[in-house]
């Protein structure tokens, strides 16, 4: 990392840390904390998703499902078969990248809106199956009996417990995203995503590069949706159908593409807008949404995050420069 | 420079009867030729003569549609790019390929890709061998960054460089990955005389260093001056191949090409 992100970096920790003692002294906004989980939990599918679209320059469609793949994985196994919350967790994170790994394969030769139209069909097609499962996974009415999680014996039941087992884990995945990529694997997945022949002709294996990037999101975005599933535990297929991968892609943009930071931003803030801010508009979330990608394409093409990169000295390229050693 | 005392007597690059066909188009009508290893090689020929075809071919960027290329004696017809990049064949673009908003230094560092081995988890967790290596990366990095004479401007963003500085960025990003072979295609194109001056001059050096040069260039007084041996191609045919002298020579050369310029 270099210096200016280790610092963000900690002041984020600091942020995150003094968020909820924050927001239970005001009483107007002590549900936020609510809000944070589900926004840390997207923050999860939101951190795959921009190393492959704003990094590596390959767009999916389809991280819902991979969130649904998450979420059913573990209901399915705790709630008919008993199995430990934990246990399951990996499991359902395999079986993404499992699926992934093959969906990936075919699809990610494709280029642009063909990549797009794959993996919106794959999607469509994973969101069909919740749907008429109905025998796994309870179909349109939903599944229930799903357990909750605890460590060690100690159940995680308060809001507060939740907020940071879950933001503790966006930490852990954001510092794993960013030591990638300011390695040779980051590189390589800037440069496909730059010059992909010329990446290919020094020696970088882009395609293989293509699918592990994609099964890395597909992997953050199943363990969010276990954490989703033991949460809430009832999980119906309209948390994962197209409307939220789309609502994921817009989160990356709308926060800045090339940017952790912003995908960060991007996530949080349309969690809010999207659950509290703008709830008048909610019979028109789609119009909402659209304005926002219209507003953002239009003049903050390199998402809300350019906004802090204005400031005096600041570096536009965010993530560059050499002096990234340690 | 040139001198025959450089040559070796096996071809590190063999094309042997090498076509490629665009639908009903044969841009390559089956070239047959050898680069003895250690030399300047040049390839000239009018546009439309199939020399970066041939390029793309050799780099594996296109697969001929048939005959066989051999490098070092191994068949590489075929091999998907990065494969051959990993074998010791690396190139540059007639039309810059930098990673442009990457920097300077960084674009080099990509170029040491292929001899360096941090995977996924390595990287993602920080493992101290990823580290070593990430620092051995960048030190050989600034080095090749010396020897091209780009050091001081490593921290800038490639694409903000004036093209001749990014035609240099490109080579010392292809030399970043120890070819034994360097394809070049038009390195001078677009560069004024000083600036072709210094490209000749650093050409030189790199054969010196023991990597074999194959450079498709228009700038006849460079090819004239550098080039140890010249192939000429003509509408996808073998033309000529010789020194500079008996190239210049050659009557059905200057008639296909330099009475035409």
């Amino acid at each position: 990392m270099k210096k200016t992100d280790r610092w963000i970096f900690l002041v984020l920790i600091c942020l995150i840390a003094v968020f909820p003692w924050l927001a239970q002294n005001i009483g107007a906004i002590s549900h936020y904390v609510e809000l944070m989980i589900f926004a840390g939990m997207f923050s999860l599918v939101c951190l795959g998703l921009s190393l492959l679209m704003g990094y590596a320059g390959q767009i999916s469609m389809a991280q819902a499902a991979f969130f649904g793949i998450g979420a059913y994985s573990s209901g399915i196994l705790t709630a008919h078969f008993g199995w430990n919350p934990w246990l399951a967790m990996p499991v359902g994170a395999s079986t993404a990248a499992a699926v992934a790994w093959l969906v990936g394969i075919p699809a990610l030769r494709l280029k642009g809106h063909y990549l797009a139209m794959a993996t919106l069909g794959f999607g469509v097609i994973v969101h069909i199956i919740f749907n008429e499962e109905v025998d796994w996974t309870g179909g349109p009415s939903g599944m229930v009996d799903i357990p909750g999680l605890s460590i060690a014996g100690w159940k995680i039941t308060s809001e507060m417990q939740w907020y940071y087992l879950v933001w503790g884990v966006v930490l852990v995945v954001l510092l794993f995203s960013f030591h990638l990529l300011h390695s040779r694997v980051g590189r390589a997945l800037r440069a496909i995503h730059e010059e992909e022949v010329a990446a290919e002709a020094m020696g970088v294996p882009t395609f293989r590069y293509k699918v592990q990037i994609f099964i890395f999101g597909a992997v953050t975005a199943a363990i969010a949706g276990s954490l989703y599933t033991h949460y809430v535990t009832f999980l119906s297929p309209s948390s994962f159908n197209l409307m939220w991968s789309i609502r994921f892609v817009l989160m990356v943009m709308a926060g800045g593409m090339q940017s952790l930071w912003g995908a960060l931003l991007g996530t949080v803030l349309l969690t809010f807008v999207g659950n509290e801010w703008l709830q008048v508009f909610a019979d028109f979330e789609v119009v909402v949404y659209g304005a926002i990608l219209l507003v953002v394409a239009l003049f903050l093409p390199q998402g809300l995050i350019s906004l802090f990169h204005r400031a005096p000295g600041a570096r536009h390229n965010p993530v560059s420069p050499a002096s990234d050693e340690g | 420079m040139p001198g025959s005392e450089k040559k070796s007597i096996l071809p590190i690059l063999e094309l042997r009867d090498v076509r490629m066909n665009f639908g009903g188009v044969a841009a390559l009508k089956g070239i047959l030729h050898g680069v003895p290893e250690g030399i300047i090689q040049a390839v000239i020929g009018p546009n439309g003569a199939g020399k970066t075809t041939l390029f793309h071919c050799i780099s594996g960027l296109l697969r001929p549609t048939s005959g066989s290329i051999l490098f070092q004696g191994q068949e590489i017809s075929g091999f998907v790019p990065h494969r051959i990049a990993r074998l010791g064949i690396s190139r540059t673009f007639q039309h810059v390929a930098l990673f442009k908003s990457m920097t300077v230094l960084e674009n080099v560092m990509l170029g040491r890709h292929p001899r360096t081995r941090s995977g996924f988890w390595a990287t993602g967790f920080r493992l101290p061998g990823m580290r070593r290596e990430e620092r051995r990366i960048r030190e050989s990095a600034e080095s090749y960054l010396e020897l091209v004479g780009l050091k001081e401007i490593s921290h800038l963003q490639a694409g903000t460089l004036p093209l001749g500085k990014q035609k240099i960025l490109e080579i010392a990003r292809a030399l970043a990955t120890e070819p034994r072979l360097l394809l070049l295609d038009e390195p001078a194109g677009g560069l004024n005389m000083r600036e072709t001056e210094v490209l000749g001059d650093l050409i030189q050096r790199i054969c010196k260093y023991g990597t074999t040069v194959v450079l498709v260039e228009h700038d006849m007084n460079l090819v004239m001056d550098i080039s140890d041996q010249i192939l000429v191609l003509h509408y996808g045919e073998f033309l000529a191949s010789g020194s500079p002298r008996q190239i210049k020579d050659n009557p059905a050369v200057i008639e296909a090409y330099l009475g035409e310029s």
